[in-house]
């Protein structure tokens, strides 16, 4: 396999952008990131475009095309991958494997989603999708429900009060406020987090991941094509790894373990030979408190049922064992569904070339991206490495 | 209408576990919560309807006749509030019960069809066509807001498997009668969301004419006389009605003491007759002689005649009594009412 | 919008499973789940028999649904829940005919047959199995 770098990051802000469509935000971020990376639009040979919810959300399908046409780069290999939540992390994967393979020497692997068209209840129908038609969404669950349902039995199972649970938004909200692409850059009370209303008993308002609308573009490339840059401005991917695990709760015997994050993991520190203790940096997929608390415990770096400890104790601070969603995670940053993969690659890319601004990292150089689909049914892990 | 060697060898009823007072729907049409009909009636939950009542009752039928579904060879449905105008229910209850090989159907009737069922059922059983059938009485009855049948319209269903006599009967039957007139003492029009009815012309030429009818023609033709009965059914819209008639025809209140639930749980069409009959085989002793006569609107009744057998004593606690049904209970506001019945409209 | 695919054989093909709770016991590692399908989530083996599951569990999570989907719109608020059957299957089901103020973890529950969702006023009815608790 070929080494694989970034060489390019541009997205658009995370919120509801009333006056951009789907294309125009695909358009915004692939320029940006075109930018950054001072290539021009006919280095680009291939496109994996992350998106959930197109087709049920925007009525729009065959997004590589699309992109590629209102791009203007018609010819080049283009395709959308799907993955629920993670769509944006295994665009990404699959992004790295047309480079690594030596098929391609640039390739852009982009997230989208544009969800403020639809009304919540649209919205709440499109998410349950990620889990099965007949059997989950037939119930009228919602996706936060099914969360709430893991929350709940986290709580008793482990006997941890939901406000420390809770604190992962506070968290996520005060490292938002630093950074331009947030959906809400403003910091908030652990009070107002418990006292927004209830949207799934026990998960309230304020622990789940808002609804918005946005783009991101990371641009891969080759070893040759890295040579005309500056080596602090690459960032190595050395590893990226995708794991499923069985689609539905009912399914799974422990439902408060997210397995396929162990399985990621795994692969992914075994890829790049490297040890947990050398990760510096980490941006999680908390799509609700809870799951923040449960992905430090599946990724390794507390026990089970301890997770919780970290955020409480300062450890996922700035300044912390295990510096974690600086640029304010799912929570404050946002969660596009299928573009949060790649802002989440964004967000380690950023901190590792030290362009953190005031949540800058002390001499971060491995950081870990993870980018979770369902109720943990696909989980992608990258990792990546300051030059 | 003689049968021979036809018997009841399980049966069910299921009433929903809300209720609501008459005394509440009274508040809202500013009407003396002192002067209703019954004191409360049973209310459908939003996820209910005639046919996932039936499910329920055919499914405690089933729990005491102890048999395997494999040998039903009817399924024969009566309700006036089927989910669907066009599409039947009897096929999904089979298809619940996993029998496919058989003759399911919905009938219609009033409050009447519940009664029907069991007729065709018995003359199928007895004819051999089949060697056990299911008949059910469903009903989540729809009652126009403020009209005065909102105050009885109630929900429940009562499900009987019938079969050939044999050692484990529950109850057999002695003799049929019916007797039906054009009376369009209350009717729905096709795509009619709520039944019209015609007041106080329900009363004596409906109700008590056809009820009075059946029960005399069945007592003439088996020769039986009002103190030959240890217990009596009627169709029940109300408290009132049932009382009067039993009067009427020669029968006291002792006999009706089982029989008679609308006060509980309201009028549940044409569950009605049946779910008094569930709780007076709930009740009776063995060799008990029970009438059982129902009224549907349009008009028309049928009588029975059943004696109770020894099967009664193994079999009654297989499943839930209709008291436990009645017992437990959720009372619901008006509000939450008009949300269950869908009658909020957006 | 009717964000669930409005169609007739789709629900219908699925009937049986959601009418009677048939579940899969896999021949190979005794593992049983719900729905049947044809292959073991467990363990991968094609040797699976459907099996009837037990009627009765235990309630082992829940939550209440205050934002629906659109097709559940007009029912909120209303329980989801987490059951184990008697024989270990889960399986993922509403809770029914109990208010969302008295619901609790580990309540006992049994199947009942309720209506789900519509597929527009004028479209087919979905049914299957929700719970209740078991009254004392």
């Amino acid at each position: 396999m070929r080494r694989v770098y970034v060489c390019g990051i541009g997205a658009t802000p995370i919120g509801e952008h009333w006056e951009l469509s789907l294309r125009d935000l695909m358009v915004l971020a692939a320029k940006k990131a075109l930018e950054d990376s001072t290539l021009t639009k006919r280095d680009i040979e291939a496109v994996y475009i992350g998106n959930m919810s197109s087709g049920i959300l925007q009525g729009q399908e065959h997004l590589g095309s699309l992109f590629a046409t209102w791009f203007g780069i018609p010819g080049v290999s283009a395709q959308k991958c799907e993955a629920a939540c993670a769509s944006g992390g295994v665009a990404f994967h699959q992004a790295f494997l047309a480079v690594a393979s030596g098929m391609y020497d640039v390739v852009v692997a982009m997230g989208v989603e544009k969800m403020s068209d639809g009304n919540t209840y649209d919205v709440t129908s499109a998410l349950i999708m990620a889990d099965d038609q007949e059997y989950v969404a037939f119930t009228g669950s919602s996706f936060v429900g099914l969360n709430a349902l893991i929350y709940r039995r986290y709580m008793e199972k482990f006997n941890v009060k939901h406000e420390d649970i809770a604190m992962f938004a506070v968290h996520d909200h005060k490292y938002a406020v630093n950074n331009p692409l947030a959906q809400y850059r403003k910091a908030v009370t652990l009070e107002t987090v418990l006292n927004s209303p209830i949207v799934a008993d026990p998960l309230r308002l304020f622990e789940c991941a808002p609804i918005g609308d946005g783009a991101a573009v990371v641009i891969l490339c080759s070893e040759e094509v890295a040579k005309k840059y500056k080596s602090d401005r690459l960032v190595e991917v050395i590893a990226s790894s995708v794991a499923t695990d069985i689609l539905s709760l009912h399914n799974r015997k422990d439902i408060v373990t997210l397995n396929a994050t162990k399985l990621a993991m795994n692969k992914a520190l075994k890829m790049s030979k490297l040890d947990l203790k050398d990760i510096d940096i980490v941006e999680l997929h908390d799509a609700f408190t809870i799951l923040g608390v449960i992905h430090l415990e599946d990724m390794g770096f507390a026990e089970k049922g301890k997770g919780w400890m970290l955020v409480k104790d300062g450890e996922i601070e700035k300044d912390g064992k295990i510096p974690t969603n600086l640029m304010g995670g799912l929570k404050a940053r946002g969660h596009p569904v299928g573009a949060t993969g790649i802002y989440e690659v964004i967000d380690v890319v950023t901190q590792l070339r030290g362009e953190g601004g005031r949540n800058q990292v002390d001499d971060a150089e491995i950081g870990l991206a993870q980018n979770v689909g369902g109720v943990g049914g696909t989980v992608t892990i990258n990792l990546f490495r300051r030059l | 209408m003689k049968i021979k060697d036809v018997s009841i060898i399980g049966y069910g009823a299921y009433v929903p576990i809300f209720r609501i007072r008459d005394s509440e729907i009274a508040r809202v049409w500013g009407r003396d919560p002192k002067r209703v009909p019954v004191n409360e009636k049973s209310v459908p939950g939003y996820d209910e309807d005639s046919l996932t009542m039936a499910v329920e009752a055919t499914l405690n039928a089933l729990k005491r006749s102890n048999i395997s579904p494999d040998i039903i060879g009817a399924i024969l449905v009566g309700s006036e509030s089927p989910p669907y105008a066009v599409k039947p229910s009897a096929t999904v209850i089979a298809e619940v019960l996993g029998v496919s090989r058989i003759v399911a159907v919905d009938m219609e009737f009033a409050c009447r069809a519940g009664t029907t069922a069991m007729q065709n059922v018995i003359g199928m059983v007895g004819s051999d066509m089949i060697e056990a059938g299911i008949a059910i009485g469903t009903d989540t009855a729809q009652g126009r807001p403020g009209d005065e049948l909102e105050y009885t319209a109630a929900a429940g269903a009562a499900s009987y498997i019938i079969s050939k006599s044999g050692n484990d009967d529950i109850a057999r039957f002695e003799g049929s009668f019916s007797y039906v007139t054009d009376t369009p003492d209350f009717w729905r029009r096709e795509g009619e969301r709520f039944p019209c009815h015609g007041y106080r012309f329900t009363g004596e030429p409906a109700y008590f004419h056809h009820i009075y009818s059946a029960a005399k023609g069945l007592m003439d033709e088996l020769g039986l006389k009002p103190q030959d009965f240890a217990h009596v059914v009627f169709h029940q819209p109300n408290v009132k009605f049932p009382i009067r008639i039993a009067k009427q025809l020669g029968f006291n209140k002792e006999q009706l003491k089982y029989g008679l639930l609308s006060g509980y749980i309201g009028n549940t069409y044409a569950a009605a007759s049946l779910i008094g009959l569930a709780n007076v085989l709930d009740n009776a002793k063995v060799g008990d002689r029970i009438l059982v006569v129902s009224f549907g609107s349009g008009a028309g009744s049928d009588a029975f005649s059943i004696i109770v057998e020894d099967g009664i004593l193994s079999k009654r606690d297989l499943a839930p009594k209709v008291f436990d049904y009645i017992s437990r209970k959720k009372y619901v506001d008006y509000s939450i009412y008009s949300k269950f019945r869908r009658n909020i409209v957006m | 919008m009717n964000t669930f695919i409005n169609s007739v054989p789709r629900s219908w093909r699925e009937r049986k499973y959601k009418y009677r709770l048939i579940g899969g016991i896999c021949k190979k590692c005794n593992a049983t789940f719900y729905p049947y399908r044809g292959s073991c989530p467990y363990c991968g083996s094609d040797d699976i028999e459907e099996v009837n599951l037990p009627k009765k569990g235990r309630l082992i999570s829940y939550t209440i649904i205050y934002s629906p989907p659109s097709e559940f719109r007009l029912k909120q608020p209303y329980i989801v829940g987490l059951i184990e059957l008697e024989d270990g299957t889960r399986i993922i089901a509403q809770i029914t005919d109990v208010d969302v103020n008295e619901v609790k973890d580990g309540i006992e529950v049994e199947a009942v047959f309720r209506r789900y969702r519509e597929q527009g006023a004028d479209g087919i009815i979905e049914y299957g199995i929700k719970f209740r608790p078991i009254s004392d």
